[in-house]
């Protein structure tokens, strides 16, 4: 440089290399390839976000929780949490609140569910372990998501946003049993009310 | 005012105002060289105490230590990411405004006295806040989400540390145009300066969103305002809350490229093309508020692909782009050298004794493999899915704001005190170390917390054994042990970070002073001369670089559709 007077140079007209133009190249396409992906799984993937969701005041939202438990409770556990078994295919409601999830749900698995979800008060988080599905709930907002179990058992549902001093204590419950096991137990509630 | 220069003449008071650093033959304003002092030593302070909470919270985390109680630790994690997250970053970041501004373009500071009441409304905003979270009743997360309250002093506190941070951003802007009418450089101004004001047009729009909507925050916290939407909370906190973060990539950069210059005399590989990311920086990193919102009810999916890509990755892009033209600039500082040995000949001989270029080549290599591809893919729009809240989210970010920026910073301080204080660094084997014992840590904090989040552990959470609670769930085995390597992490990390504090604070106070033959027998920026020069490398045969972006690549490619593999087995969801 000493050998030359300083140039009044400016940045923008300077040359572009072939080595940068090839590596810009790359990440450019890279990034072009990322950004469809997305959109094409949205057509061919079984794994979306559902674009469904109403503005809901929260007591509306807890009447109609309790209603669809009226309809569809079979039991309760130890704490007195009703336990709901909701038709294939039906709407299905889960409260979230401070700090609890509310019912818990009885699934059929391979069966297709529009589960409906809202807060009470505060945000909290839907973890549903461990298939692992993270979504956020809000309050005043009714996410809609169609939701079908790929397995059996007992899945927790942790709530990952912090939501106060009783968080770490916020679970939920779903539980997925197979399509035997839900004919059997529908015969003998049959039975039973016969 | 008693600094309104007269231009193009240089009196005898505007002299003695400024020296020439023997170091690296820059021009520096006394006025300008206190306030880089000053919040040098504040970031430093903040780095000390938030470093501390963090541990205590790595600490709670490890099940088997399990150390704080709840409401603690909801606080101590709360004060951590205030701490560290916006103080020790922030005030660094104002000492790197001024150097990048007034110190790199020989310019005097635009209004020093103003700068000082930026500092103090940044320093009581901080202590006030800090304040408010220590007392107990503002334990809302660094992210404090409506309807989840503070005391209204956490509010107040946050909004004054950001009208000093905007003065300060008008103070650098204010020093360019001194310079530019001054005539202190000729040309383009040097990368440096042009990084500092991407940084500072960033953090304008940061602050502009902060204020749309802490002050409502505020507000609604002492009752004037009824009720404000969660979700346009999010939306607009995340303007700021993502933003900021966007400011410390565009620093760190910058600082990537100093330390490069300073050390090994690296000029960019091209002007325009480091430029040009910069600029991809400032068009497009705004939009990614939408990382926060991808599983968000009530927002469609074609405004979550947008934004959440950037407009199609078009900020990933310029990442992408200093990914190679810092490693290609010193590449091509080391081949000028002479280290032409082979491909990676540059590499090995390059100074891995020297504090300051170890943090700059472990804070590039971290922040691209494990904070940047993991920030990519966490932010895929249904990858998301996966992600969203649970310990990868802080796995992740300490990938970038640790390792990445914080370790470049620490490795620029090396340079700084001996620059800005005069003095030597004292402990130099402490020094010498000190980035790699962070390094370690860092690396492992963010590896363990990504490794228990893609296991489906919460952030955020006291107790994921659940014993209190009413209906529990099994984690599996492997998720504790990663909290327990996460928590043996931290305390390397605390270790690193501790070797830092005492160096930097031992060297203010202790370390020799520097004289003018010190600068000659001992050189520290043997290549400062380029720094504040415009100009790039000549040379493009950079074959190390090549393979190391190649790598980069390979890696990147592999893990992104390793999740999209993850993803398919989940439950069908629509």
């Amino acid at each position: 440089m000493a050998l030359l007077p300083p140039k009044n140079r400016l940045w923008w007209n300077e040359p572009l290399h072939r080595m940068e133009a090839i590596w810009i190249s790359i990440a450019f396409v890279w990034g072009l390839l990322m950004f469809f992906v997305m959109i094409w799984w949205h057509i061919n993937g079984n794994q979306n976000m559902s674009n469904e969701s109403y503005r809901i005041q929260p007591d509306v939202f807890a009447d109609r929780t309790e209603a669809f438990i009226q309809a569809y409770q079979v039991g309760a556990d130890d704490f007195g949490t009703p336990i709901v078994r909701p038709p294939a295919g039906s709407d299905v409601y889960l409260a979230a609140r401070l700090w609890d999830f509310y019912p818990i749900l009885e699934l059929v698995e391979g069966e297709t569910y529009r589960v409906r979800i809202s807060s009470l008060d505060w945000q909290h988080g839907f973890s549903l372990q461990p298939t692992n599905i993270n979504l956020q709930i809000h309050p005043g907002i009714e996410m809609v998501i169609t939701l079908t179990p790929n397995e059996t058992g007992a899945f927790g549902i942790v709530c990952n946003e912090f939501c106060g001093i009783g968080h770490h204590l916020m679970v939920g419950r779903i539980n997925v049993i197979d399509r035997e096991t839900a004919a059997l137990a529908a015969a003998t509630s049959v039975a039973g009310e016969q | 005012m008693a600094t309104i220069a007269i231009p193009g003449q240089i009196g005898e008071a505007a002299e003695e105002r400024f020296r020439t650093c023997p170091d690296t033959g820059l021009h520096v304003h006394a006025k300008a060289e206190t306030l880089i002092r000053v919040n040098l030593i504040t970031a430093v302070t903040f780095l000390g105490i938030g470093g501390l909470l963090g541990l205590l919270v790595a600490l709670t985390r490890w099940q088997a230590v399990h150390l704080l109680p709840a409401e603690m630790f909801y606080m101590v994690l709360t004060a951590h990411g205030a701490a560290v997250l916006l103080f020790w970053i922030m005030f660094f970041e104002v000492a790197l405004f001024y150097f990048t501004s007034a110190v790199v373009l020989r310019s005097r500071l635009a209004t020093p006295n103003i700068a000082w009441l930026a500092y103090a409304l940044m320093l009581i905003g901080a202590l006030t806040a800090t304040v408010a979270v220590l007392q107990g009743r503002s334990s809302v997360m660094f992210t404090s989400y409506v309807p989840l309250q503070a005391e209204p002093h956490f509010y107040i506190g946050l909004i004054l540390f950001a009208v000093g941070m905007l003065i300060t951003c008008f103070i650098f802007l204010g020093t360019l145009v001194i310079a530019k009418d001054e005539g202190t450089y000729e040309g383009s101004v040097p990368l440096a300066t042009f990084g500092g004001l991407t940084g500072v047009i960033i953090m304008i729009f940061t602050l502009a969103s902060g204020a749309i909507i802490l002050i409502p925050t505020l507000l609604w916290s002492v009752g004037i305002i009824g009720h404000i939407d969660p979700l346009t909370y999010k939306l607009v906190w995340w303007g700021m809350g993502h933003s900021s973060q966007q400011v410390n990539v565009t620093m760190h950069v910058v600082v990537w490229y100093t330390i490069a210059a300073l050390l090994l005399g690296a000029r960019p590989l091209s002007e325009k093309v480091s430029r040009s990311a910069f600029l991809l920086y400032i068009l497009f990193l705004q939009l990614a508020s939408a990382h926060h919102l991808l599983v968000e009810p009530g927002i469609s999916s074609t405004w979550k692909i947008f934004n959440t890509s950037y407009a199609m990755y078009l900020a990933v892009l310029g990442s992408m782009i200093h990914g190679m033209s810092v490693p290609g600039a010193i590449e091509a500082a080391q081949r000028r050298l002479g280290h032409t040995k082979g491909i990676f000949g540059w590499l090995r001989e390059a100074p891995w004794g020297n504090p300051a270029f170890a943090a700059l080549m472990l804070s590039l290599v971290m922040f691209g493999f494990l904070g940047g591809i993991s920030g990519v893919i966490l932010g895929t729009e249904q990858i998301n899915i996966l992600m969203h809240n649970t310990l990868y989210v802080p796995g992740h970010f300490h990938a970038t704001v640790v390792s990445g920026t914080t370790l470049a910073f620490m490795g620029v301080t090396y340079l700084l005190i001996p620059i800005f204080f005069r003095r030597d660094i004292v402990f130099p084997k402490i020094a010498q170390w000190q980035p790699y014992v962070f390094a370690i840590g860092t690396a492992g904090i963010a590896l363990f917390m990504m490794g228990a989040g893609t296991l489906g552990v919460s952030r955020r959470h006291w107790d994921i054994t659940f014993t209190d609670a009413l209906i529990t769930f099994d984690y599996p085995a492997t998720a504790f042990f990663m909290l327990g390597l996460n928590g043996l992490s931290a305390i390397i990390a605390t270790v690193g970070g501790a070797m830092y504090v005492i160096v930097v604070v031992a060297s203010i106070v202790w370390g020799k002073r520097r004289t003018e033959e010190d600068a000659k027998t001992n050189p520290i920026a043997p290549g400062a001369a380029v720094l504040a020069q415009y100009g790039g490398e000549d040379t493009f045969k950079l074959p190390g670089t090549i393979v190391l972006v190649s790598v980069f690549f390979i890696a990147f490619a592999l893990y992104y559709f390793i999740n999209w593999r993850f993803l398919a087995g989940i439950w069908p969801m629509s």
